[in-house]
């Protein structure tokens, strides 16, 4: 038989090396890979309380109620609270603005916009995801501050003066006002392309039997789509909010810097974000950079929180409907 | 006719018609390729097969058959270790192959499947070029000395070579199913296996390209052995030597696993059954 | 639901909600069109009329007076320099953490990893700033390699993500097809399984590329104080596009904001010619896997 001449006899030993060289290499170092990505949110962690260990040493958890940020030798005294007001109250009206905005349109993408238009919109909307923050607070400073201080705010503060939060207008558009627009911009994406794919996910059986019984499309909308995705949007308000908590660039560039609390909105402040993206160019002193880093551990926790907030709703939801619900 | 004697003339006929099949020799000469020894095969906790035992013989064609469900595909991918991919499967009883236990701790089942080969339901050829699908096994497996000619061997003795020799450069992908099975059945081959499992190799394909597959087991029984799973009886009464019929059992608590129930020539399973249940299913009352 | 109401002055009222809704919906989209289209004009109208070669072969002239500058050659050299070594530390990692989560790990480890690399995606890319500067500048100093480990620990979950999703896509039978010819698992890996997925590499190479271009946090900490000079060695902190816009921003001469708006443009196309090819190619070889299959 010719076979004979090519190859080694048929009835090979199958003993010998029980575990491949190879295989254990390639599961080895693709693991190592796999330890060291999850080793490093540890790690990033472990680094942060590192660094505010000085201040945290110093302050204690005082430094998050105290309203003050004084580099001067000899008087250093500092806090978070008005930068932790200032990250709550940027945020969430950010989010009051985006998420409904958000939520309409992803309807419009998914009920109503006649099928030319889906792609592009939705392209559309994705890319203003991808346009850096540097450039919005760029654009933030240079152009939107400045309209709105002569235009918008004047308005604001002769019509509605009488509440506190419509005080004078700032002096040249840099305001917690004009934080608040450039965060709803940068959040809007992530929320809608979220909420798009939730509406994607809704059956259509279950949406057909409530137009079925001769409702109109926003009662069904309203009574078989909102609850079906209830906790899918709960959760992509979270991580747009989360988003917001943790954007430094364009708020700083907007925001107009200043250390006490007010009421008014147009008036200058810092987030937690911001501050320390401010101080960039060096802290005069070992305990102010520990108290920027110890900013920055706060600013770590809450977007932890947030985060993992998010995550679960996902998950649960994800294992309640038995479908996987669009990651972040 | 009644549908029974309907399906057994088939058979007959197609038992007839292989003119060429030579009697086989008593089972004292034969040279046995396996010996499975009181086989379970479970996954997780449900077993799928239990209790079988048989050999398999050298240079044969070994049919399984049996109605869906009886554990045929899970039984011969025992064979060749195959269902170590699948977790929690588990393997009870032994297989030994030319006396070695495969299933041993210290048996590695890559050095396995070298040996012993599979092609599997659905033609699945790699996406790389009609040559490079025969080649690359040679390559990866240390086999790279003329390589043409090993390629050449493998397609023609797989019954393709004619139809593919002018294009072994276009993409393998672009061959019809019954050319992708013989594809698939030219890889295994090119790498010298000792025994070929099939597994329904020809369900996917049309009746022509059945036929292919099946002239093509009847030439190369001399080089090497095959076992093959079908569902088609009248396949097995064409191609088979020994055809090995499974049936479903059913438990006290309505559990169901497959058994081997009678294993013979293939003539007598089909003309003279010793097992009722094989007749029935023979003749085609269930299944 | 309570039976709707078929009366004739009730469905016109509801129909009349129905129309009121259906044009906020318009609205919200339009609005959200209009806001794109203001930033990118009000960037494009500006930084067009400042584009001029020198803005990319020309370095910053200091203290200089009047609206002539010079250009940010180092900027974006930095930018080159810096991004392309995250990207050569991010793309292996990220590649061999989603092999190992779709090819070996059991499901329990799956999802711990997926977790961690989904809050490392969340972590703000100010937090990462001060970690790698704790990490690697305290005690030697800023420096390019500081910058772009920063920036690759952002684009690993991007990688990691989009190659798990083309690793799921290649079919069982291949990989059954490999082994049942007795080929190693590690081989029928890298051999047969992996080519299949590059496009989807590629394409979240790409979008990652796109998204760390343009941050800025993360090298403020790391690779922020520059001198003026073009340099090409990341040991010592180089200058990038986005840290240039933002100093320039901040800055009270027009000339710097002429200049902020040139580089601003410039970004701004290539990161959306960046996406947008990224998504091409994304849609060009998952078709061309569901063809295979």
């Amino acid at each position: 038989m010719s076979s004979a001449e090519l190859t080694d006899a048929p009835r090979r030993s199958f003993t010998g090396r029980r575990v491949r060289l190879g295989d254990f290499l390639l599961q080895v170092v693709a693991g190592a890979a796999a330890l060291a990505a999850t080793a490093l949110v540890l790690l990033i962690t472990y680094k942060v309380v590192e660094g505010a260990q000085l201040s945290l040493g110093t302050y204690g958890l005082g430094f998050v109620t105290r309203v003050a940020w004084n580099p001067v030798a000899g008087h250093e005294l500092y806090g978070a609270a008005s930068f932790l007001f200032g990250t709550a109250i940027t945020s969430l009206l950010a989010l009051a603005l985006a998420g409904p905005l958000a939520i309409g349109i992803a309807l419009f993408l998914t009920e109503l916009a006649p099928r030319t238009l889906r792609a592009p919109v939705t392209a559309l909307v994705e890319t203003l995801a991808a346009i850096p923050s540097v450039v919005i607070g760029l654009w933030g400073i240079l152009v939107l501050g400045p309209q709105l201080r002569l235009h918008i705010e004047p308005w604001l503060h002769s019509g509605l003066g009488f509440i506190p939060l419509f005080g004078t207008p700032s002096a040249a558009g840099a305001s917690i006002f004009t934080a608040v627009i450039v965060l709803a911009i940068m959040i809007l994406p992530i929320v809608s392309s979220i909420t798009r794919e939730l509406f994607l996910g809704v059956p259509r059986d279950l949406k057909e039997g409530a137009l079925a019984l001769g409702t109109t499309r926003w009662e069904m909308v309203r009574g078989v789509v909102f609850p079906y995705a209830r906790g899918g949007i709960a959760a992509a308000l979270i991580l747009g909010l989360g988003r917001a908590i943790g954007e430094a660039i364009a708020v700083t560039q907007v925001i107009g810097g200043g250390v006490f609390i007010h009421w008014s909105l147009f008036s200058g402040g810092d987030t937690l974000a911001s501050k320390i993206a401010a101080q960039y160019q060096g802290a005069t002193s070992n305990l102010q950079e520990s108290s920027l880093i110890y900013l920055g551990l706060i600013l770590l926790v809450f977007s932890l929180v947030t985060n993992l907030t998010a995550q679960w709703i996902v998950r649960r939801v994800a294992r309640r409907q038995g479908v996987g619900i669009a990651r972040a | 006719m009644t549908m029974e004697a309907e399906n057994v003339s088939t058979i007959e006929t197609a038992l007839r018609v292989e003119t060429k099949r030579l009697p086989l020799p008593p089972r004292e000469r034969l040279e046995q390729v396996f010996d499975i020894q009181d086989l379970d095969a479970i996954y997780g906790s449900k077993p799928a097969v239990k209790g079988v035992t048989m050999e398999i013989y050298k240079n044969l064609v070994t049919a399984i058959i049996g109605p869906s469900g009886c554990g045929k595909s899970t039984f011969i991918r025992c064979l060749n270790r195959m269902n170590d991919l699948i977790p929690g499967f588990k393997q009870t009883g032994t297989v030994r192959y030319h006396g070695q236990d495969i299933g041993g701790g210290d048996v590695d089942p890559v050095a396995v499947r070298r040996t012993i080969g599979m092609v599997f339901q659905r033609p699945n050829p790699f996406p790389k070029s009609i040559y490079d699908n025969v080649a690359w096994g040679l390559r990866v497996l240390r086999m790279k000395d003329s390589l043409d000619e090993r390629v050449e061997r493998a397609l023609t003795q797989a019954a393709l070579w004619d139809e593919v020799k002018d294009r072994l450069k276009a993409s393998a992908l672009s061959l019809s199913g019954g050319q992708q099975q013989r594809l698939c059945i030219a890889r295994a081959i090119a790498v010298e296996p000792d025994v070929v499992l099939m597994d329904e190799p020809a369900s996917a394909l049309d009746p022509i390209a059945t036929q292919a597959i099946e002239q093509l087991m009847h030439d190369l029984k001399s080089e090497y052995s095959f076992v093959i799973v079908t569902h088609n009886m009248q396949q097995a009464a064409r191609v088979a030597d020994m055809t090995a019929f499974f049936s479903i059992s059913t438990g006290a608590e309505g559990e169901r696993w497959g058994e081997l129930v009678e294993y013979d020539d293939t003539t007598k399973i089909f003309t003279a059954p010793s097992d009722k249940r094989t007749e029935d299913y023979v003749t085609g009352r269930f299944g | 639901m309570s039976t709707p109401d078929f009366t004739s002055s009730g469905l016109r009222r509801r129909r009349a909600v129905n129309r009121l809704m259906e044009l906020l919906a318009w609205a919200c989209a339009a609005i959200a069109v209009g806001i794109l289209g203001i930033v990118v004009f009000s960037v494009a109208r500006r930084g067009a009329g400042a584009f001029n070669l020198d803005l990319l072969t020309k370095t910053p002239v200091p203290f200089a007076l009047g609206p002539v500058k010079q250009g940010l050659a180092n900027a974006f050299v930095g930018t080159i320099v810096i991004v392309g070594f995250a990207a050569l530390m991010a793309l292996p990692i990220g590649i061999l953490v989603a092999l190992y989560l779709i090819e070996f790990a059991r499901p329990a480890v799956r999802n711990v990893v997926t977790l961690a690399l989904d809050v490392l995606n969340g972590i703000p890319a100010i937090v990462i700033g001060i970690f790698v500067f704790g990490l690697f500048v305290v005690g030697r100093g800023q420096s390019g390699f500081a910058g772009a480990f920063a920036l690759g620990c952002l684009m690993l979950p991007l990688v990691a993500r989009s190659t798990m999703e083309v690793l799921v896509l290649v079919p069982t039978s291949l990989r059954e097809a490999s082994l049942g010819l007795g080929v190693p698992r590690w081989r029928t890996t890298l051999s047969i399984v992996l080519p299949q997925t590059i496009g989807g590499i590629v394409t979240g190479a790409t979008l990652g590329v796109a998204r760390v271009a343009g941050e800025t946090a993360p090298l403020l900490f790391t690779s922020s104080i520059v001198g003026t000079q073009v340099s090409w060695n990341p040991s010592h902190a180089l200058q990038t596009v986005p840290v240039a816009i933002f100093e320039l921003s901040e800055s009270p001469d027009p000339a710097d904001h002429t200049r902020a708006w040139a580089a601003a443009t410039v970004l701004l196309l290539f990161i959306l010619f960046a996406s947008l090819g990224a998504r091409w190619l994304a849609t060009r070889s998952r078709r061309k896997l569901e063809a295979a299959r």
